[in-house]
């Protein structure tokens, strides 16, 4: 922890071009989905576009949002976070698979019946993985980046090639149950179901979590801890228990972001993680280690990149948020939204 | 003169030195101690592996800095070649162009992540070579009409280092000399050279910077010494390197493909070598990749071996199957960084003194 000498922490009064200049991350996404607009031309398309962009976007998010959480309070950075994404989505298809006969019913109720069960397995066995990985990998490595990084990607190959050994090389199919094929029609512009409910369910993630974070306790402890977390434990809070918490939180939110993720592309292999990895941590990268808001809006900010430029440039969509991810860090170093450590 | 040529950094241990001429004296012998194709594959291998980690090490062991694109700097110096002997057919004129044209596009992109993830903190470099290592792998299979996608190049190289060139009729010492081992003698020489201009490198006031960044970058700082500088300049040399050991890998197997160098197995492997054979020394990497490379060669049998016997349980024979060799390594990893931090090297020296 050497890097935060200087910036005192925030001022108490902001003047109108201060609240402005904070305000300018907020804008990066209507400005991008404005200037596709422009570049694609067609509104039906674009439509089409942001709202995949959207889902895509939430769901890194629901991936990120434990990565950047645990960085924040723990100063841990956890390179086989893959692997939870991963073990959830294959779980989550497992089960559904096991439930196949409510999958092919046309009701979305009853297909809810396959994929509550599926969410809430994949949630609990991530999470409980998590718990594993951060007793038994990450807890002896506290406070030593380059052990962390090294032994957290021996996590994730070896998580990788359990699940091999487990289900096999080979791709599971997993197909989407009729309520959740097809697309609503609005004007021109077919907008694929799945897409809005897998938004609606991550916009409902956001909320709670923002909710947790910012109006009860326990994320004012979150809060206080990324702030200075020897203060909260001098006050007399167990921060230890706190990271378990938020780590076997952020897991089995990566594991239902494996689900949501398993169910949009239809088919998993076990490559899946390691994959999504990637993205997830250029999400973080552009946000701001540590903070969630940041996240949220690195994840939308890629979502959209992504599906925007795989409709204009095709070849070029992962170099695209490359070069996404260099211009923020040469706008701002720290990432969208810095983190300020108050020590 | 001996101290010239290692830069005064001696092995330090009775045993390390006794090893560490075995190996040398067996690679520099190979054709003739170990005749056959195979084992001259593998010897091959051993001498471009140990310049490859060495110069990881530089990086990792030294300046204390995790990268994962160094497979990436080791296909750009590769696919220089391929691509140049590929265009400009066999000749020694390829080679030179496709080396320095990949080496110094190695170079150059080593300086722009450097720049941009290092002037924040180190971890990014981490998160950041990750992400573009793996855009450049898909960029690679992408790109076909150039690389060659996924079946990757095959070219030609200069008569000379084919087996069909014979120069001599008489075998020397039962063996029968050809471009083969002409080729072989080449790539060790220009190894040994690398390695020991590494070993110069760690050695000078530029080397001891590294490890005092490496110690305590905070103070290195305060003493004046601009740590995104040094380490910049550390990535940038480490890349270099990595880049020339592709040269010889690919002017030696004369095929250049996206499983033989980009791959994430070979990352892992790289990883696992500079941690077994011992961060922070160069004599780590002979020893490491030394080692790796046998295990890797003879165990993965055995390992095919040990899957049959066991078929008649389900899951161990799964486990036991030659491709699950990935599974043992990352465990293997996992536990050496814990309980085995400064490797084989650290191990020996700490026993003498």
């Amino acid at each position: 922890m050497t890097e935060h000498a200087g910036s005192p922490p925030a001022q108490p009064a902001l003047n109108a071009t201060q609240r402005l200049a904070d305000l300018v991350p907020y804008l990066l996404v209507p400005v991008l989905a404005a200037a596709a607009l422009v570049l694609i031309g067609e509104p039906s398309t674009w439509l089409t576009l942001t709202i995949a962009g959207l889902a895509m976007g939430v769901m890194l998010f629901i991936m990120a949002s434990g990565l950047t959480l645990v960085f924040g309070l723990m100063d841990v950075i956890n390179f086989g976070h893959g692997a939870f994404i991963s073990i959830g989505a294959y779980v989550g298809v497992t089960v559904m698979l096991a439930l196949g006969g409510f999958m092919l019913s046309d009701s979305l109720l009853v297909n809810l019946l396959a994929i509550v069960p599926a969410m809430m397995a994949a949630i609990a066995v991530a999470g409980a993985v998590g718990w594993f990985f951060e007793r038994f990998v990450v807890m002896p490595v506290y406070g030593a980046h380059l052990k962390q990084i090294l032994i957290t990607m021996g996590g994730l190959i070896v998580a990788e090639q359990l699940l091999l050994a487990i289900w096999g090389p080979e791709r599971i199919p997993i197909p989407r149950p009729e309520a959740l094929q097809g697309a609503f029609l609005i004007g021109d512009a077919a907008i694929e179901r799945y897409r809005v409910y897998a938004t609606i369910l991550g916009l409902v993630i956001l909320a709670g979590l923002l909710y947790t974070l910012k109006r009860t306790k326990v994320g004012l402890l979150v809060r206080a801890g990324v702030e200075n977390g020897e203060m909260v434990q001098a006050l007399g809070y167990r921060i230890r228990l706190l990271f378990v918490l938020v780590f076997v939180a952020g897991s089995a939110l990566a594991g239902l972001g494996g689900v949501m993720w398993a169910l949009y592309d239809e088919v998993i292999t076990v490559h899946l993680g390691q994959n999504l990895m990637i993205l997830v941590f250029i999400v973080v990268i552009i946000g701001g280690l540590g903070s969630v808001e940041g996240c949220f809006v690195g994840a939308l900010l890629v979502g959209l990149l992504n599906n925007y430029t795989g409709f204009l440039f095709p070849t070029v969509a992962l170099g695209s948020t490359i070069i996404l991810m260099v211009a923020v860090l040469m706008w701002r170093p720290q990432g969208l939204f810095p983190v300020v450590k108050g020590h | 003169m001996l101290t010239g040529l290692l830069s005064g950094d001696y092995p330090r241990s009775p045993l390390l030195s006794i090893v560490l001429l075995a190996i040398l004296v067996c690679l520099a012998l190979a054709p003739f101690l170990f005749p056959g194709t195979r084992s001259l594959e593998v010897a091959a291998k051993i001498c471009v592996f140990i310049v490859l980690v060495a110069s990881y090490d530089l990086l990792l062991g030294y300046t204390g800095i995790v990268s994962f694109a160094h497979t990436m700097f080791f296909g750009l110096g590769a696919y220089g070649v391929a691509i140049a002997s590929r265009n400009m057919g066999a000749g020694w004129d390829a080679i030179a162009l496709g080396a320095a044209a990949g080496t110094l596009s190695a170079v150059v992109l080593a300086l722009a992540i450097g720049l941009f993830s290092l002037r924040v903190r180190a971890i990014f470099f981490a998160m950041m070579t990750l992400a573009v290592a793996s855009a450049f792998l898909i960029l690679v299979s992408q790109l076909f009409e150039i690389t060659g996608g996924e079946d990757g190049l095959t070219y030609r190289v200069p008569r000379e280092l084919t087996p069909a060139f014979r120069p001599l009729d008489d075998p020397v010492l039962g063996v029968r000399i050809n471009g083969r081992i002409i080729s072989y003698y080449a790539l060790f020489a220009a190894s040994l050279i690398l390695f020991l201009v590494m070993l110069r490198i760690v050695n000078s006031p530029f080397g001891r910077v590294l490890q005092a960044i490496r110690e305590n970058d905070f103070r290195a700082e305060a003493i004046g010494y601009r740590n995104v500088r040094y380490r910049t300049l550390a990535t940038c040399l480490s890349a270099g390197f990595a880049a020339l050991a592709g040269v010889l890998m690919a002017v030696w197997l004369r095929y250049t493909g996206p499983d033989t160098f980009l791959s994430f197995t070979i990352m892992l492997d790289i990883l696992l070598m500079v941690v077994i054979g011992g961060m922070g020394t160069m004599y780590g990497a002979v020893i490491g990749a030394t080692l790796f490379i046998l295990a890797e060669t003879y165990l993965r049998s055995l390992m095919g071996a040990a899957a049959e016997a066991t078929a008649s349980l389900p899951l161990v024979t799964n486990l036991l199957h030659p491709d699950r060799w990935l599974l043992w390594l990352g465990l293997l990893f996992i536990l050496s960084v814990y309980f085995f931090p400064t490797g084989i090297v650290g191990r020996l020296r700490r026993t003498r003194s």
